[in-house]
């Protein structure tokens, strides 16, 4: 791969010099020599014009066929379908749009290159056509509006519910935790001042007076039920973060001093992605890039990578620091049965404190 | 006001004394002060693009030793392995740098400097004092900003953004020391500048206007210059107090932006405050300031496409309208920004509806310039390439602002490097599409010497083909869920696949990178060695052609040249040229355009 690419910037950096060598010996020539278009130039720089028409269609397709299996990864959340169904239908608009548009105006810049002796249209103003380009667009955009803002009321409005698992988010430079409100289905009050109490097992400074807090439970890798609604709330101890779970289409920052909300649900466990025909090509992909390049490692005489397996992703996504870039915490969504038993497995606030 | 031109048309004729540093140094006159902006404005060009060349090679090749970071960043770099504080130093710095320094100061300090005295038919700006203090105010923060590349703890890291609590303590990075007080001061008198450039410019179009030179009869860029001067005294003063408030939380204890935070093992003592007020404040200048970059851009395409068209501009009062909608809703759709910051959902519905209104205005545009250019005689000078690129990024990154500003589809690509990749098409590019367009066109103008075309159109060809390479694939990445300014994205192994691509984007932007050499080299080298101009090399209607080649303060020898008519009388039948200076008179019986 490096080879290639040493191989291309040699030769783009040889084009470079031989275009600049012939502007050189252009720039010297006999003939009268002005720096305003000529026919020439409008001839040559017109049909370019045409050819970047191209070169762009060209880029579209080749990032299409070459990269269109990273975009979106797979929705694995109820409210996914809506999100990406939306996504598509307004990809679709743009490029109808783009398609036209750029066609019309390279296509314009090659056709009515410059010529002596051509004279312009004088045209300066028709009422009809730009009332058509400004009321199709407002047409276009009402109703992408309106599909948007349904979409966005149904996926932001949090409704309190029994049924409902809430799980705290916690963020901190640079790592994640996660608190499940335990039995009582409320998670206890908290504040960063109680971080320091109980000899820093107080992890995400649960206050110790309020007794919904007792059977809360503090982990460092998120397990949820298949099916059920999750409403997270968000936390942040010192600078923003931004949980970013791009399989489920939730996004919400953490924000220091308050509380933020988002609620999905999650309808794939992590056995069923890793099923998915789509993701079991993608980890295949990635496993044959890191074989190659634990080749390189173990040659230089470093330890070879692991091989990679699907797992959900907790991503931080707003600038927090120097390890931004590492701050993630795996998400684990299975049976209700597995969560059930795994739940039962781990310390309440109660007990961690003794 | 009508003393003070009384007062300079008599005293034309007399030659003032002038000395090398009120000629050079301290000038009160337009065109030098415009020439001022246009240097330091590309020496900072040259600063910002050059670390973005560095954090792509670090993102193409992570945590790969290079000597050229071993070179230029020293201790920051160990054993030429970029430090990941050092990346997000860069990252901020650049941004700062080209949005601030470069598209604001040196597109818009260059061209309304430069055009709005000679375009209107004015001896020099309103207040010649207050436009050289502006300059130098700009200049001491270029300097103050380029200062804080030097300290111990390295500069700003936060973001250009610059959210606090990160921004705020200095515990959280090293980037938030020192650094991070010279940006806020360098910031905060950049500001200043801007302030008063645009009180200036807002003054001089209102009163100093020729006889004839009425509001509807303005060429396209002065009204776009105008207008975004009217954006920045509206909404950089929140930036201004944004930065007064940290300022204070920084150094004086208060709480404006700061609650509850426990960081390096210790309560700290901030109550009550909320990161989330200092979004809404920046914002609030962060959006228009997109439109203070990109109007001038388009007002400078606008008047170079109708010029080498040969066409009147498609629908003038179309043009003026949607900038003046533009400008409007550019200062209600800031929350777009926010979508999921924590802000009220309802919120999130009243920007998205406001944010895609923008896309009519936009849209107005775009078909107007392309209709301009149908069964036009295009003349395709340098310049005309490059506002011909602006149309079409302008259009390539204006089209993903539909999803980006529908706050449902934000949720999953907010901040990821699919919003680099927009921003950067539609208002980085174009707007740098924009000042390229101004130097090639403006540059006989200036400095009384032509560009070489053929240097101007490899420079064009080159970046226009990398801008797309650079681009394009950016948003494929952004799609795929990677966020922007991580170091390093081998954190995760799911995005391996995705290194190819940033290979890929780092050699076009180091190729883009090599191509603007050419530029530098061909700027330079005309300045001294290029051909002499003609007084009108592009056959232009605007008055600023009417004056000499030299350059004198006052602009005009002899009374200044009165409007008769609009400015884009472009191969109107019954005449023998291809143009109409506006100072021409209506010939008998012609009728000016109702327009």
């Amino acid at each position: 791969m490096n080879i290639v690419l040493a191989f291309s910037i040699l030769i783009l950096i040889a084009i470079a010099i031989w275009q600049v060598t012939k502007i050189f010996e252009l720039s010297q020539g006999k003939k009268i020599y002005t720096q305003i278009a000529d026919d020439n130039d409008n001839n040559w720089n017109g049909k370019l014009m045409f050819a970047f028409l191209i070169f762009i269609y060209g880029i579209t397709i080749f990032s299409f066929v070459s990269y269109g299996d990273v975009l979106l990864p797979q929705a694995a959340s109820e409210h996914g379908s809506d999100y990406d169904n939306l996504m598509w239908v307004s990809f679709a608009i743009i490029f109808f749009v783009q398609t036209i548009t750029q066609a019309l105006l390279h296509y314009f810049s090659y056709k009515y290159r410059g010529e002596k002796g051509k004279r312009a249209l004088f045209y300066a103003d028709n009422d009809k056509l730009e009332a058509i380009w400004t009321i199709i667009p407002v047409i276009v955009l009402a109703g992408l509006i309106l599909v948007g803002l349904y979409t966005w009321t149904d996926i932001m409005t949090v409704e309190e519910n029994d049924d409902a698992l809430v799980v705290e988010l916690y963020a901190q430079q640079f790592n994640w935790k996660a608190r499940y409100a335990g039995d009582d289905g409320v998670l206890g009050d908290a504040n960063v001042r109680f971080l320091q109490d109980f000899d820093g097992k107080n992890l995400v400074g649960i206050d110790a007076t309020d007794p919904n807090g007792f059977d809360d439970v503090v982990v460092q890798e998120l397990h949820l039920p298949v099916g059920r609604e999750v409403i997270f709330k968000m936390r942040s101890q010192d600078v923003l973060h931004s949980a970013y779970m791009p399989f489920f289409r939730a996004q919400m920052n953490c924000v220091p001093g308050m509380i933020t909300e988002f609620a999905f649900t999650p309808n794939k466990t992590t056995e069923e992605m890793r099923q998915d025909p789509d993701i079991i090509s993608k980890v295949k992909k990635i496993n044959k890039l890191r074989a190659e390049k634990s080749k390189e490692l173990i040659l230089n005489g470093d330890v070879a990578l692991d091989p990679y397996e699907f797992d959900f992703l907790l991503l931080c996504n707003k600038i927090c620091g120097a390890s931004h870039y590492n701050m993630q915490m795996k998400i684990i969504v299975e049976s209700k049965e597995e969560y059930a038993k795994w739940m039962s497995e781990q310390q309440t606030f109660a007990e961690v404190i003794q | 006001m009508s003393i003070a031109v009384a007062h300079t048309e008599e005293d034309h004729g007399h030659h003032h004394k002038e000395t090398f540093v009120t000629k050079y140094i301290f000038s009160q006159d337009h065109k030098m002060i415009s020439k001022q902006y246009l240097i330091t404005g590309l020496f900072m060009g040259i600063i910002g693009i050059a670390m973005s060349l560095l954090f792509r090679l670090q993102l193409a090749w992570p945590e790969q030793p290079f000597g050229i970071f071993e070179v230029l960043l020293g201790k920051w770099a160990p054993d030429g392995v970029m430090d990941p504080n050092v990346y997000l130093a860069l990252v901020t710095i650049h941004g700062t740098i080209m949005v601030f320094f470069v598209l604001t100061a040196g597109l818009s300090g260059t061209f309304s400097n430069l055009l709005i005295p000679l375009q209107i038919g004015a001896r020099d700006m309103a207040s010649g004092l207050l436009n050289m203090i502006s300059f130098w105010l700009f200049f001491l923060s270029s300097v103050i900003m380029v200062m804080s590349l030097f300290v111990e703890a390295g500069p700003a890291a936060a973001g250009w953004t610059i959210y606090p609590p990160l921004s705020a303590l200095p515990q959280a990075q090293p980037g938030s020391g020192t650094g991070m007080t010279l940006w806020l001061v360098s910031m905060a008198i950049f500001i200043a500048s801007s302030l008063l450039g645009s009180l200036n410019y807002i003054v001089t179009v209102i009163n100093l206007r020729t006889k004839g030179m009425t509001m509807t009869r303005l060429p396209l860029t002065i009204w776009a210059f105008f207008v975004t001067a009217i954006i920045g005294v509206v909404s950089f003063p929140v930036l201004l107090s944004a930065a007064l408030l940290l300022i204070m939380d920084r150094s004086f204890g208060t709480s404006f932006f700061l609650s509850d935070i426990f960081i390096q093992g210790e309560v700290l003592h901030y109550q009550g405050g909320s990161p989330v007020l200092y979004e809404h404040l920046f914002w609030f200048l962060g959006h228009p300031e997109v439109y203070i970059v990109l109007l001038p851009a388009l007002g400078i395409t606008s008047e170079i496409i109708a010029t080498n068209a040969r066409k009147p501009i498609f629908g003038y009062r179309a043009m003026v309208a949607s900038i003046l909608a533009i400008a409007f809703l550019s200062t209600i759709v800031w929350g777009h920004h926010m979508f999921i910051s924590g802000m009220n959902p309802f919120l999130g519905s009243v920007f998205t509806f406001t944010t895609l209104l923008i896309a009519i205005p936009s849209a107005v545009k775009a078909f107007n310039y392309i209709t301009t250019l149908w069964k036009g005689n295009l003349q395709l000078n340098p310049a005309m390439l490059f506002s011909i690129g602006l149309v079409s990024t302008f259009i390539t990154g204006g089209l993903t602002g539909i999803i980006l500003g529908d706050s449902t589809l934000d949720i999953n690509v907010h901040d990821t490097y699919f919003v680099v990749a927009h921003f950067h098409l539609v208002m980085g590019i174009s707007a740098l599409y924009g000042l390229f367009a101004g130097v090639y066109h403006w540059f006989p103008k200036m400095f009384g010497r032509m560009m070489n075309k053929n240097m101007g159109y490899f420079h064009f060809w080159v970046t226009a083909i990398c801008a797309y390479g650079v681009f394009f694939p950016m948003h494929f990445i952004g799609m795929a869920g990677l966020p922007r300014r991580y170091y390093t994205n081998t954190a995760f192994p799911y995005f391996d696949d995705l290194a190819d691509i940033n290979v890929l984007i780092t050699v076009f932007a180091l190729v883009a990178g090599l191509a603007q050499l050419v530029f530098l080299y061909n700027f330079i080298h005309s300045m001294f060695y290029g051909k002499e101009t003609v007084q009108n090399p592009w056959r232009s209607n605007t008055l600023e052609w009417t004056a000499p080649i030299e350059h004198f303060h006052g602009n005009w020898q002899g009374e200044i040249p009165h409007v008769h008519r609009w400015a884009y009388d472009y191969s109107k039948p019954g005449h023998k040229e291809d143009f109409m200076p506006q100072n021409i008179p209506l010939q008998k019986g012609e009728e000016e355009l109702q327009h």
